[in-house]
């Protein structure tokens, strides 16, 4: 990566990705990539690399932490264990 | 993050406060299932581990119960519980973080905050049944907590559980602008780490 003609494309990554860039640094961004193999593989893995975390499962919490963070809090007459 | 039986948040809140400041105690319970999974989530990705996350999670509820009578309803009940785990969490993690979070904030304040890509190996064309496992799972949970917990918290919060940009801000009580280069920071430190991890798992095949 070519730190000086690329870095343009960093600062302007996150909003382009999330479909908040204009129309203008769009298209910068896609003709650069175009044409650099290095920013294009930037773009590409870091889209994966969002993509993998949003199918990431979300940790949930364990019945007995639950349990006892009931208990904890005086709240053990309120406590329904999940069926 | 707070949708029980398709109720709004909001109502969900107006109860949850209503109750839990009559001393009604079923109140407690229903803010512990509403938001209880969630702050769950952002301590254990900031503690790593469940056993410090449970703590944290069991001290925010036990501070929020106890100074309820000083939310003020400026920000959601969720942001101010989202608020009360982070500081718990960083309460802890304070003594080996300090250094961390120091160079983050001088990091804020640089237009080139960011790290620059070192990687190029392009893992997008590997076959999709490389990145459906619990290997990659774990690894994808570890790149998580090799962020320092100003970036973590900030990727946890906008990215995994969905609030906005002034919903973290408000949480972590930075700038929305700040809230920005965080997560553009830590986008591009996961993609390094999950760009070395896929690169060395091709070379072992």
């Amino acid at each position: 990566m070519d730190q000086k003609n690329c870095r343009f494309l960093l600062g302007d990554l996150s909003d382009y990705l999330d479909g908040q860039a204009s129309e203008a640094v769009c298209a910068e961004i896609e003709r650069h990539i175009s044409e650099c193999e290095d920013c294009r593989v930037v773009v590409d893995t870091l889209n994966q690399t969002l993509h993998l975390y949003h199918m990431l499962p979300q940790p949930e919490m364990p019945e007995d932490l639950r349990a006892r963070l009931y208990k904890s809090l005086d709240l053990e007459p309120y406590f329904k264990p999940k069926a | 993050m707070s949708e029980i039986n398709n109720q709004p948040a909001d109502e969900i809140d107006a109860l949850i406060l209503a109750g839990i400041r009559s001393g009604d105690k079923s109140a407690c319970a229903l803010c512990i299932e509403t938001y209880g999974p969630s702050l769950y989530r952002l301590a254990l990705r900031l503690m790593q581990n469940e056993k410090d996350a449970e703590d944290v999670v069991q001290e925010t509820f036990l501070n929020a119960f106890k100074s309820i009578d000083s939310f003020e309803g400026r920000s959601g009940l969720g942001t101010w519980l989202y608020r009360i785990t982070y500081n718990n969490a960083m309460m802890r993690l304070r003594k080996p973080d300090l250094e961390t979070v120091s160079v983050e904030d001088k990091l804020d304040g640089m237009e080139e905050g960011y790290s620059v890509p070192q990687q190029f190996f392009d893992w997008c064309c590997l076959p999709e049944e490389d990145f459906d496992s619990e290997e990659v799972r774990l690894e994808l949970e570890n790149a998580i907590g090799e962020l320092s917990p100003s970036l973590s918290s900030v990727f946890v919060l906008r990215e995994l559980e969905g609030l906005s940009t002034r919903e973290t801000a408000d949480t972590l009580d930075v700038s929305e602008d700040v809230v920005k280069t965080r997560l553009r920071r830590a986008r591009l430190q996961l993609r390094e780490q999950l760009s070395t991890y896929f690169a060395d798992h091709n070379e072992a095949i």
